[in-house]
């Protein structure tokens, strides 16, 4: 009998099942652990109190870039008064424990999920935790890559193995092409508008189809980061040959022999004919808009051609008392043009769009523009590599041209930890993942967009696109 | 920590959607690098006003939930960021069981890690118990029986709940989830080098 069709969440969890713990969980082998300074530090500080020591320190990582300023010249010591705690503490830690260490001033220092890809750490098939909820990102290179908690990073150092229930399949198939000035942001955002923040419960998503097959290995890493704002345990592309070129050649990727092996083993792992999904969803992303966030979850969003909408036209009474919470909070009325509304502030930066691809398509609306008198804008290059790449193009000149302040790598802006926000500024266009009441800055409203909108807004000092400006 | 077998007592409505780990603990609130004393920062952005007094309209703030040992909330509670303070924040406040209608997956994880109940019941059946403490103006008592796994509303109706047979061993008897894999060690252990015979290039170094 022929083996049954599998999809690509199957075969690459079935390839990591140690022991099967009843009711659906399994112990699953890790292949890669990646560490920050954020959680992991409190996690090495743990296990080393414990007394316990890593099974397999050669599949751990770490860098710092939670709460490292991001500032020119930065050091140890950060604008958030406990920040030089953490960070010593990784060091110390990664060094004890014998972990591949990239420190602030390494040149491969930067967000873990921009490093992992970059460096090649993150790879088709592998499994890979960090105590980060965006690790989801590396499934646009095919990795089961997921979130985890400090005490699951201990778990997985001390063990190489972490406990969880095997997620649903679902997959999410897109077809058609998207418009110019539209993106992997505009697409997931519109995903999670149409079922909702937790429409993702419980399952592992495969974005498929030929829209997602024509997407660039980054712009597919931008479409996993979100898949945990969707609710789900995570998000894969299956792997290609895009991959494979994104990958070969990549530090710490296969090399020589053992990369032919890898890629044809990988060439396998796509879902088969006939696989069975839990749930399957269906989008044509032709005619798809740039998407922004009018509220304080992801899935407040619309096209930026649309209004504010009006919680008393939402049937479900629970949602509708978000919404009035999330207006309230945004200071918006119902009815109000998402493109009137004045920004104070543009964030390029985070594990979502901060990738060369994203700074290249923010610098093509901002070349020869300035960002509007008042708006205080800036940009964070995703990992210190992409920060030289950037520079060796001469991206840098564009965004300081443009007004925009140039910085080192991190992702201290993305959340406020009590250092870094944006200046006084209340109201700010945003390329990060999470629009969250108080996220960027006590009383912060994000908008969340993708770069080229982000870009185009802070031109023109209000939410609008690039399509508005004048070529 | 007294077992968790049984728990008695008013839970805290906090009734809204997608409350995120932001919320339960703003991230300036983890100054240090430990996993203790954040029972205080628990909510903080909606527990204090700026200059950290208590606003009296927050839930945990009102005298019958101050000791609450179960919360109430909506769909999708403790999305976002994987931080584990979110959960250390709840069990150092006193909370030892939540009552929603769906987790975040990573908080949930953390839950069980903690020794902290995540019970999932329908939201109709949520809202219910809601409304019996406002009623009850939170006098009332609800009963979560972990060994049953049922919850006993105000009125004496009693709802099943699932949790897996393994999560309630080690929610009741205090078992660590690196106790539980550490006893499979050699299972592990064997299948590593299995696994590096199948996929050699995961174990090269860095070429």
């Amino acid at each position: 009998m022929a083996p049954s069709p599998r999809t690509v969440l199957d075969k690459l969890w079935e390839a990591h099942i140690v022991a099967d713990l009843g009711d659906g969980i399994n112990l699953v082998h890790i292949d890669r652990v990646f560490l920050h300074e954020r959680s992991g530090a409190v996690a090495l500080q743990s296990l080393k109190a414990a007394g316990l020591s890593l099974r397999r320190p050669q599949l751990a990582f770490a860098t710092i870039d939670h709460i490292v300023d991001t500032d020119p010249g930065r050091g140890d010591r950060t604008r958030f008064a406990g920040g030089e705690e953490f960070i010593r503490a990784m060091r110390t830690g990664a060094a004890d424990f014998g972990i591949t260490f990239f420190d602030i001033n390494d040149p491969r220092q930067g967000i873990t999920h921009v490093v992992a890809a970059e460096q090649g750490i993150a790879q088709p098939g592998a499994t890979m935790v960090c105590g980060d909820s965006h690790t989801c990102t590396l499934g646009g290179l095919g990795a089961l890559a997921w979130g985890i908690g400090s005490t699951g990073i201990e778990q997985a150092l001390a063990t190489q193995t972490v406990e969880e229930r095997r997620p649903k399949a679902m997959r999410i198939r897109c077809d058609g092409h998207l418009a110019e000035g539209v993106f992997a942001k505009d697409l997931v955002l519109s995903l999670i508008g149409r079922y909702g923040a937790s429409g993702g419960a419980g399952f592992a998503i495969e974005f498929a189809g030929s829209a997602i097959t024509a997407l660039p290995v980054e712009a597919r890493m931008t479409l996993c980061n979100m898949a945990i704002e969707f609710a789900a345990f995570t998000g894969i592309v299956a792997p290609d040959d895009s991959t494979y070129q994104y990958l070969a050649g990549r530090p710490y990727a296969p090399k020589a022999v053992l990369w032919d092996q890898a890629v044809a083993h990988w060439r396998a792992l796509a879902s088969d004919d006939g696989a069975v999904f839990e749930r399957e969803l269906a989008c044509d992303v032709t005619g798809l808009v740039p998407q922004v966030t009018w509220g304080t979850s992801p899935q407040h969003v619309v096209g930026i051609d649309g209004v504010v909408p009006d919680p008393r036209q939402t049937p479900d009474a629970s949602q509708a008392r978000g919404m009035e919470a999330a207006l309230r909070y945004m200071d918006l009325q119902p009815g109000t043009r998402m493109n009137s509304i004045p920004v104070e502030a543009a964030f390029i930066g985070s594990c979502t769009n901060a990738r060369l691809s994203d700074l290249r398509e923010a610098a093509s609306v901002l070349r020869g523009r300035k960002v509007a008198s008042g708006v205080k804008a800036l940009c964070v290059p995703g990992s210190t590599a992409v920060k030289k790449a950037a520079e060796s193009e001469g991206l840098d000149r564009v965004f300081k041209e443009a007004g925009f302040e140039w910085r080192e790598s991190g992702c201290s802006l993305c959340f406020f930890v009590g250092g870094d926000s944006f200046g006084g500024a209340r109201r700010v266009m945003s390329t990060t993942n999470r629009n969250f009441e108080g996220r960027q800055g006590p009383g912060v409203r994000s908008h969340l967009a993708s770069p080229a909108t982000v870009a185009a807004s802070a031109t023109l000092g209000r939410i609008g696109s690039a399509s508005e400006l004048e070529k | 920590m007294e077992p968790l077998a049984i728990l008695r007592g008013p839970a805290a409505p906090l009734m809204r959607d997608n409350i995120d780990t932001d919320a339960i603990i703003p991230s300036r609130e983890m100054t240090r690098v430990g996993k203790t004393g954040l029972g205080v920062s628990l909510f903080a952005n909606w527990r204090y006003t700026e200059d950290r007094q208590e606003r009296e309209e927050f839930v945990l703030n009102c005298t019958a939930y101050r000791r609450a040992k179960i919360l109430l909330a909506g769909e999708n509670f403790g999305c976002g960021s994987s931080r584990e303070g979110a959960v250390w924040a709840l069990v150092d406040f006193g909370i030892r069981a939540i009552i929603a209608p769906s987790f975040g997956g990573i908080f949930r994880a953390n839950c069980i890690r903690n020794r902290l109940l995540p019970v999932v019941l329908d939201l109709e059946i949520v809202a219910r118990l809601a409304r019996q403490m406002d009623l009850s103006a939170g006098r009332a008592d609800i009963v979560i029986d972990l060994t049953a796994s049922t919850v006993t509303d105000v009125d004496g109706h009693s709802y099943p709940f699932h949790i897996s047979p393994l999560q309630r061993e080690m929610l009741l008897e205090g078992l660590d989830s690196i106790g539980v894999a550490m006893r499979l060690m050699a299972e592990i252990d064997a299948f590593h080098d299995g696994l590096r015979e199948r996929q050699p290039w995961l174990f090269a170094s860095k070429g």
